[in-house]
């Protein structure tokens, strides 16, 4: 039987899958959180994903990132592509395989609608959260903070500060000791797609209130 | 008086975004710093001075994703 996208979205909320099928999703990081908010977002139907990571898979990856053993040595973004493909064939991936700076973040992620940051340095997570409310303090950008471990489902909850919203525990810093692993990363994560959803179907409510 | 991260703290004359991070003892590696909602970049923070009665939320970033 042929797969149509009537078929595939058939429980979905109308205007739901309304709002969703319209939108563009930025992905800065396809690791743990971003492979994993990426194939979320895909199944719930969001229009058109960019993805941009410049890494490439590697085996210890396959603990938590949606990867297979297949992929290994393959670019994320272009591996993450196909899978997306897979899932949900009906919306549009772009695939950028570059490291973003503060010079091609305009460049990359200009036509989203909404930025999920998922990368995993610290660092990179302030250059990215920076440029971004600076080109664009209207728009939203969900992060996480705070994702390592296992356990305390309790600790995690959602920060806003502003466009800013951050989704983890705060606290648990990568450490000797303390990985990050399937359930807790794939948490976080649908915290920030369940967060993104939220936050376009709003928008999109709001405008055609108005 | 401003509020740093919901909790009120003195304002004095010419209290930058560094000094501020100095007096709360901040010592995390990764901070995001916004002043009434828009984001200073690091570089500014030294001359950044914080105004009078200004919302000032200092945003901690852990790696790990």
């Amino acid at each position: 039987m042929k797969l149509t996208e009537k078929a595939f979205f058939a429980h979905h909320d109308r205007d739901v899958l309304a709002a969703l099928r319209q939108a563009t999703v930025g992905v800065a990081g396809a690791g743990g959180l971003g492979s994993t908010v990426a194939l979320s977002l895909a199944r719930a139907g969001v229009g058109r994903l960019i993805i941009v990571d410049f890494d490439t898979v590697e085996p210890s990856n396959l603990n938590r990132q949606q990867y297979t053993t297949d992929q290994v040595g393959r670019p994320k973004a272009l591996a993450l592509r196909d899978n997306l493909m897979a899932a949900q064939p009906f919306s549009r991936y772009d695939a950028g395989v570059e490291r973003i700076t503060p010079n091609n973040i305009e460049r990359c992620f200009g036509d989203a609608d909404l930025l999920i940051e998922a990368f995993d340095r610290a660092e990179e997570k302030a250059m990215l959260i920076e440029a971004w409310c600076s080109l664009h303090p209207d728009l939203p950008i969900i992060g996480a903070s705070g994702i390592a471990g296992w356990g305390s489902n309790e600790s995690l909850a959602t920060r806003r500060y502003g466009n800013l919203w951050l989704c983890g525990d705060f606290e648990s810093e990568l450490e000797e000791g303390i990985a990050p692993m399937a359930p807790r990363v794939g948490i976080v994560a649908n915290m920030q797609a369940n967060l993104a959803i939220e936050l376009l179907v709003t928008s999109y409510r709001n405008r055609n209130n108005a | 008086m401003i509020t740093v991260n919901t909790e009120s703290f003195p304002w004095e004359e010419g209290l930058t975004i560094t000094r501020l991070i100095k007096r709360k003892r901040f010592t995390f590696r990764m901070l995001v710093v916004k002043i009434d909602g828009a984001v200073v970049k690091k570089p500014a923070w030294p001359e950044t001075k914080i105004p009078d009665g200004a919302d000032v939320q200092v945003i901690h970033l852990m790696s790990g994703g």
